[in-house]
């Protein structure tokens, strides 16, 4: 028998029952449209952290205080006040695998401006943080030196701050907006940068001088954290090692003791991010996935049924001449044409929901050609894999019983 | 005279239900020649159905030797036996045995797409042939729940016809038709016989058999009587004598 014959023998069988094909190849249908678009949500976080990373720049490195190893509570005030200016001039001085170095102090309280007030979270910071966060000004100016040296009262805001205090067509810069009851001058305004990796909007907030807000906000002579970067991408591991060691000989910490200080890099955090998403990949496709095998039973359970109703077919088919053979191609053909054209049209409904995702709930979606693959192919397998049984069923029929079943 | 179509020669079979071995057949000698019109009767359980199947080539008798058109099937392999079936054999059941939500025409396309020789082009044309032959042109794009009994019994003497077979096998073919459609359909197969086709047909009412050349009468596993009708019945004439209400020839 030739595959053309045989092809057409499986397709009549199949659209002699139209409706009841359709149902079968619902489940691989839902099942493989469930693969593709959790997939792309689970592809979509993970490119967006990478977006994230490549955007900030994987040569971020912060240094907070407090050791964070695990094993017991460690955190004293104290430690969280342990780091100082010094530090900071100290990895300026003789980190060379540094190229910017920043003090961080932040204070979270209401901005305000004219009738208008919002919550937000304003950040002392030197003029090197914009070029280490990656921050650009879209218009205005950075504080210079002279300002951070006269705890001089001004700011730079974030695309959010402006959104929530200022008119559509007023210019922020040169106004003066208050922080507590504090006011400062905007100078600056950030460009968009949009939400990060994990839903935080990162145009919420409002730079000012370190020292303006030490002095006059949070009264501290310590800070809070430090955010370098590294000379380059290459060097991150060198840079990380210079701050290790800079800052234990500044802390003076004995070589038996542990740090009183923690360095982490941007690619490490997206390191780890990164093996988060791609758990949660696992997983969602792994649910998916599940829905798939459900999807292959019931083209067996079809199949199965399938074959006991058209006994009398087989048997006839047997008298006028097909081979067993034939029976068990033609039953295999029918269950792998069901689950592959429910599989296409699974990945069209998958590629269609992925959009919806993106969409309705602007969840970044990326659906990969490899999943698309890798769905068709499972379908095939299910088809064939799960066509067996029955098929054989069908071609060990004795056309003598078979034609005469009622 | 050439060789019998078929030939027959001490044909047994047993079946083993359980422990007990039932005799089916318990030595059968037959010969059929070319143009023949024979049938073959007996009560429930007398061993005419499985004659049926092994003259059918769809179960090999347990001895005894059995020539269809000069090949010995006893030897063949289980796919060497559908292809005899599929190019020499044409089958007609009781209960039509229609594919069903499947126009007539493909149904009697079927046993041509076992046939790799055959174009679709061929297929068709054969086809379409087949049911001229049987007077169902006008029929060939119905389906099967569109027709009558008789129609449907047609489409698949259609069926047997469509691969030019050497034997037609009829299995109790009128059984499910009342008496003016079974008439037809008599009329219909002693047209193809006298067109030259070889037909044996099952059946357990003298009356049908009256219309064939020739019957065998089995009994118990055993042929127990063969008659010779020097003059058959002949179907379209006793149609013509019946008050006819509606004529479907």
């Amino acid at each position: 028998m030739n595959y053309s014959n045989l092809l057409k023998i499986s397709m009549n069988a199949i659209l002699r029952n139209t409706f009841r094909a359709f149902l079968t190849m619902l489940g691989i249908i839902i099942g493989v449209a469930s693969v593709i678009a959790m997939l792309a949500i689970g592809q979509g976080s993970k490119q967006s952290i990478q977006d994230e990373m490549s955007e900030m720049g994987t040569n971020m490195i912060f240094i907070m205080p407090g050791d964070d190893r695990p094993g017991g509570v460690r955190m004293s005030s104290s430690e969280l006040q342990s780091m100082k200016l010094t530090d900071v001039e100290a990895i300026k001085n003789e980190c060379s695998a540094v190229s910017s170095v920043s003090p961080v102090v932040n204070s979270n309280g209401q901005a305000v401006f004219g009738n208008k007030n919002w919550p937000s979270n304003i950040y002392g910071v030197n003029n090197q943080y914009l070029e280490i966060r990656k921050y650009q000004l879209a218009s205005g100016r950075n504080f210079t030196e002279r300002e951070i040296k006269t705890y001089a009262k001004v700011c730079v805001i974030g695309r959010t701050i402006v959104e929530n205090l200022f008119d559509e067509n007023e210019n922020p810069v040169g106004q003066t907006i208050r922080f507590g009851s504090i006011p400062f001058k905007v100078i600056g305004v950030l460009t968009e940068k949009g939400e990060n990796g994990m839903g935080q909007d990162q145009d919420d907030l409002i730079l000012a001088p370190y020292t303006t807000i030490q002095k006059r906000i949070l009264s501290i002579t310590y800070i809070q954290s430090i955010f370098a970067s590294a000379a380059s991408e290459d060097l991150n591991t060198l840079a990380i090692e210079q701050i290790t060691e800079t800052l234990r000989q500044t802390h003076n910490i004995k070589s038996t003791s542990e740090d009183d200080f923690s360095v982490r890099s941007q690619s490490e955090m997206v390191q780890t991010f990164t093996a988060i998403s791609d758990i949660m990949t696992a997983l969602l496709g792994a649910i998916a996935g599940i829905s798939l095998l459900v999807g292959g039973i019931g083209i067996m359970n079809i199949m199965y049924v399938s074959v006991t109703e058209r006994t009398r077919e087989i048997g006839l088919r047997l008298a006028i001449g097909g081979r067993e053979s034939d029976i068990m191609t033609q039953f295999l053909v029918e269950s792998f044409l069901l689950s592959v054209v429910g599989g296409v049209i699974g990945i069209l409904l998958g590629l269609v929901s992925s959009q919806a995702i993106t969409s309705i709930l602007s969840w970044p979606v990326v659906v990969t050609p490899a999943s698309i693959i890798f769905a068709f192919l499972v379908c095939s397998v299910i088809g064939i894999f799960f066509g067996w049984y029955p098929a054989r069923k069908a071609a060990g029929l004795n056309p003598i019983d078979a034609l005469r079943y009622e | 005279m050439s060789q019998p179509v078929i030939s027959i020669k001490g044909i047994k079979k047993d079946f083993k239900v359980g422990e007990i071995t039932v005799h089916a057949l318990r030595g059968i000698d037959l010969e059929v020649e070319e143009g023949e019109f024979i049938a073959i009767m007996g009560a429930s359980g007398s061993g005419k159905s499985t004659m049926l199947n092994v003259l059918g080539c769809l179960d090999q008798p347990t001895s005894g030797s059995y020539w269809l058109d000069g090949v010995e099937i006893g030897s063949l392999s289980k796919n060497e036996l559908a292809r005899l079936r599929n190019q020499k054999l044409g089958f007609v059941f009781q209960s039509y045995n229609l594919l069903p939500r499947t126009t007539a025409l493909e149904n009697v396309e079927l046993p041509l797409y076992y046939n790799n020789k055959i174009t679709s082009k061929d297929r068709r044309e054969k086809a379409i042939e087949a049911l001229h032959a049987v007077g169902l042109a006008d029929r060939m794009h119905h389906m099967p729940n569109q027709m009558s009994g008789g129609q449907q019994q047609r489409v698949a003497i259609a069926r047997a016809l469509v691969n030019d077979p050497r034997v037609i096998l009829a299995d109790e073919a009128t059984g499910n038709l009342d008496t003016r459609t079974s008439y037809e359909i008599m009329a219909l197969l002693q047209y193809l016989n006298e067109k030259g086709k070889t037909i044996i047909f099952v059946t357990h009412e003298h009356e049908i058999a009256r219309f064939m050349n020739r019957s065998v009468q089995f009994k118990d596993g055993l042929v127990a009587r063969k008659d010779n009708f020097e003059k058959r019945f002949l179907a379209a004439e006793l149609l013509a004598m019946m008050p006819s209400n509606q004529n479907l020839i």
